[in-house]
């Protein structure tokens, strides 16, 4: 066991699955010598050299582009997206191209790359640096998007991402990189892509977030347990597409009531989608409307307001208690 | 000194077989005589295949496509050139290297009759063409992708080819394929069928350069233009731009000035942007009389060779849009097949909506 935070938790998967698979590449601006702009990537150079942790020139399309074409080939590609503001250039290749070969050859040809895509807001960043853009990445057929919410599940999610045979785009909440430590077992571990994780059990309240939010919301749920002793069930998204739908419903089945915390924009997130889900599935089960704490339909503003923009401990708070108090 | 002259460049163009049949020995590829009969064939049968498919789309019984004809020289003399393991990533518009590398008229007309199936590489398909890419200059990231995998897993023999049209060379992924191309040194051979036509856009407003060929020169990498519809210039282009890869020496771009004889696809008019007169002159540039020209001039092609391999084409043509038209049985939920390799119930509970739902769609007739 060893105490690592997330940038941490990311590389050791990384450096692992560069040991175990010869055929696991890395590439991106500044992935090598530099080790990454925030030091992802670091000390990888040095083990595997430059044919397998490449500093690619600065062309974002380029980097997914030719990500496909090593996937095409058998090679596991990890491409970086600097910050998330640069990967929708990337989209056209992969909407286009890295989603549909699979669907397009009836699986003869296929794509199992990985792009990390660290994005979110909280870090005090320059423009295009701080947005949440999964939705747009989870609306497209073909691509699975996943987000980490600590080093623990970064570390397992990253090899669950190599080891998938389809593109994955990895969400990385810069704010959580270097936010807090956790235990990280010396056994790799995987978690299922497509699984959402129950990390608290309770009967009162059904809370979902993801990435960033997760912590945010953590302190929110330990805030009103504390005053009002209410049993809520914490889950943790993890995998935006394809969304868990068992999950969700299982446990909105048991407590009748569900709040979201995203840190998306209000419309078309994932929440809405998670609502929609529980309608199809629970409807008759929910005892109060559902609740979105989120983000909100607006430019990304610079960081001198970004906090008054963000769902916050206390917005999360009172999201989950007008739900209990319905 | 303020300034000075840092570097020149100059750019070549190749001809072997000119259009009056006169052929330059020095250059003249050293092919056998089964190897000239044959890359001849494959240019009358990307030609015969072309105008059947054709005549299908007009009677319906296909959907849109984009008629190769006249720019037989330019792709089967690029696939000729090409080994069994060397990758291919072309376009919409490439049918001569698809079949000459193994693709059969059966498989394309199930493409271009709306079935993925058309994209399987099985029986003689090369197993290293990738599937047709319809979104303009796209595929040339994919070569250089496979290119890099290919020299990390050891295979330094292999190249890989791309294939797009004068179009392409307007999009940010064609410059970015070439860039990282040169930068990584890697066996990739980038072929502009210059065909004059993007859809309705002139070569002449699609860049301000003299050629194409030249863009090489910014990337680091040789470029050349040559006489596309003459099969000996462009075969000796690309089996050189091939060896270098293969000897490590880099990617190479190669211009194959050429014609569009067709529309831009089964659903333009091509006469809104062009004329009949302007068709005409490139009519008499045929590749496939200059060619057959050659042969006949070499004494290993008669007007009876001629005659065998036209009645030859036509019983096999028949032969496979018969087969074609006689494929059925395909299984309506294939898509939810294949959009993961791995089960996802999300998925799966659309499957049995989606089944259920054509089901009811049945019933009510």
């Amino acid at each position: 066991m060893a105490k690592l935070n997330m940038v941490q938790a990311i590389n050791l998967a990384l450096d692992e699955m560069m040991a175990e698979d010869p055929s696991v590449v890395v590439l991106g601006e500044d992935v090598g010598v530099d080790g990454g702009v925030f030091r992802v990537t670091e000390g990888l150079i040095e083990k595997y050299g430059e044919a397998r942790v490449i500093d690619t020139p600065l062309a974002e399309s380029a980097i997914i582009g030719t990500a496909i074409g090593m996937a095409l080939a058998g090679l596991k590609p990890v491409g970086e997206m600097q910050f998330c503001g640069f990967s929708y250039i990337m989209i056209p290749q992969l909407e286009g191209h890295g989603s549909r070969y699979r669907a397009r050859t009836h699986g003869q040809f296929h794509v199992p790359l990985v792009m990390r895509v660290p994005y979110g807001g909280g870090v005090r960043a320059l423009e295009h640096h701080s947005e949440s853009r999964e939705a747009a990445l989870g609306h497209l057929p073909g691509v699975k998007v996943v987000i980490p919410s600590g080093p623990r599940n970064a570390r397992s999610l990253m090899r669950a991402s190599i080891l998938d045979p389809d593109p994955v785009v990895y969400m990385e909440p810069k704010r959580s990189y270097r936010a807090f430590k956790e235990e990280v077992p010396e056994t790799p571990e995987t978690i299922e892509i497509g699984r959402a994780q129950v990390v608290q059990e309770g009967t009162d309240i059904t809370v979902i977030a993801w990435g960033a939010m997760m912590h945010t919301t953590k302190k929110a749920v330990e805030e009103i347990r504390q005053a009002r002793g209410a049993s809520i069930e914490l889950i943790d998204l993890l995998t935006i597409s394809p969304m868990d739908t068992e999950t969700i419903c299982a446990s909105v089945r048991k407590t009748g009531r569900l709040a979201v915390v995203q840190e998306a924009p209000l419309s078309f997130g994932p929440a809405s989608e998670i609502i929609a889900t529980v309608n199809d599935h629970a409807l008759m089960h929910l005892e109060a409307p559902v609740k979105r704490v989120s983000g909100y339909d607006v430019v990304t503003p610079y960081f001198s307001r970004e906090n008054l923009f963000m769902p916050t401990v206390g917005r999360a708070r009172r999201g989950i208690e007008e739900v209990l108090d319905f | 000194m303020p300034k000075k002259e840092l570097d020149t460049f100059s750019v070549s163009y190749l001809s072997i077989l000119d259009e009056d049949g006169n052929v330059d020995k020095e250059l003249e590829p050293k092919l056998k005589k089964p190897e000239l009969i044959e890359l001849y064939r494959q240019m009358v049968w990307a030609r015969r295949t072309d105008e059947r498919m054709l005549k299908l789309q007009r009677q319906g019984r296909i959907g849109t496509f984009g008629p190769s004809t006249g720019q037989e020289a330019s792709q089967c003399a690029v696939a000729f050139a090409m080994k069994k393991q060397d990758w291919f990533a072309g376009a919409f518009r490439e049918h001569g290297v698809r079949l000459l590398r193994g693709e059969t008229l059966t498989r394309q007309l199930l493409y271009y009759n709306g079935h993925e199936e058309g994209n399987i590489n099985d029986g003689a398909a090369n197993p290293r063409n990738l599937p047709i890419s319809v979104i303009v200059g796209a595929q040339p990231l994919h070569a250089v992708g496979l290119a890099y995998a290919m020299r990390l897993q050891g295979e330094n023999e292999t190249c890989a080819v791309t294939m797009m049209g004068d179009g392409a060379t307007s999009e940010g992924d064609f410059h970015e394929a070439m860039n990282f191309a040169a930068v990584w040194n890697l066996p990739v051979l980038f072929v502009v069928q210059n065909n004059q036509w993007a859809i309705s856009v002139p070569r002449s407003k699609q860049t301000k350069s003299a050629t194409i060929a030249q863009k090489a020169i910014a990337y680091g990498m040789p470029g050349v233009q040559v006489d596309g519809n003459d099969a000996l210039a462009v075969y000796a282009a690309a089996a050189e731009a091939l060896d270098r890869g293969r000897r490590g020496e880099g990617p190479t771009l190669i211009e194959t000035v050429t014609y569009r004889l067709m529309m831009h696809t089964t659903a333009d008019d091509q006469y809104k942007y062009r004329t009949k007169e302007e068709e005409e002159l490139w009519w008499r540039r045929d590749p496939l009389v200059r060619f057959r020209g050659y042969l006949e001039a070499k004494k290993i092609w008669s007007e009876k060779d001629q005659e065998a391999l036209e009645e030859e084409y036509r019983l096999e043509i028949e032969k496979q849009v018969k087969a074609f038209e006689e494929m059925s049985g395909w299984k309506p939920d294939a898509p939810f097949d294949h959009v993961f390799g791995t089960r996802h119930e999300r998925i799966e509970a659309q499957r049995r909506e989606f089944l259920a739902e054509i089901a009811k769609e049945a019933a009510r007739g």
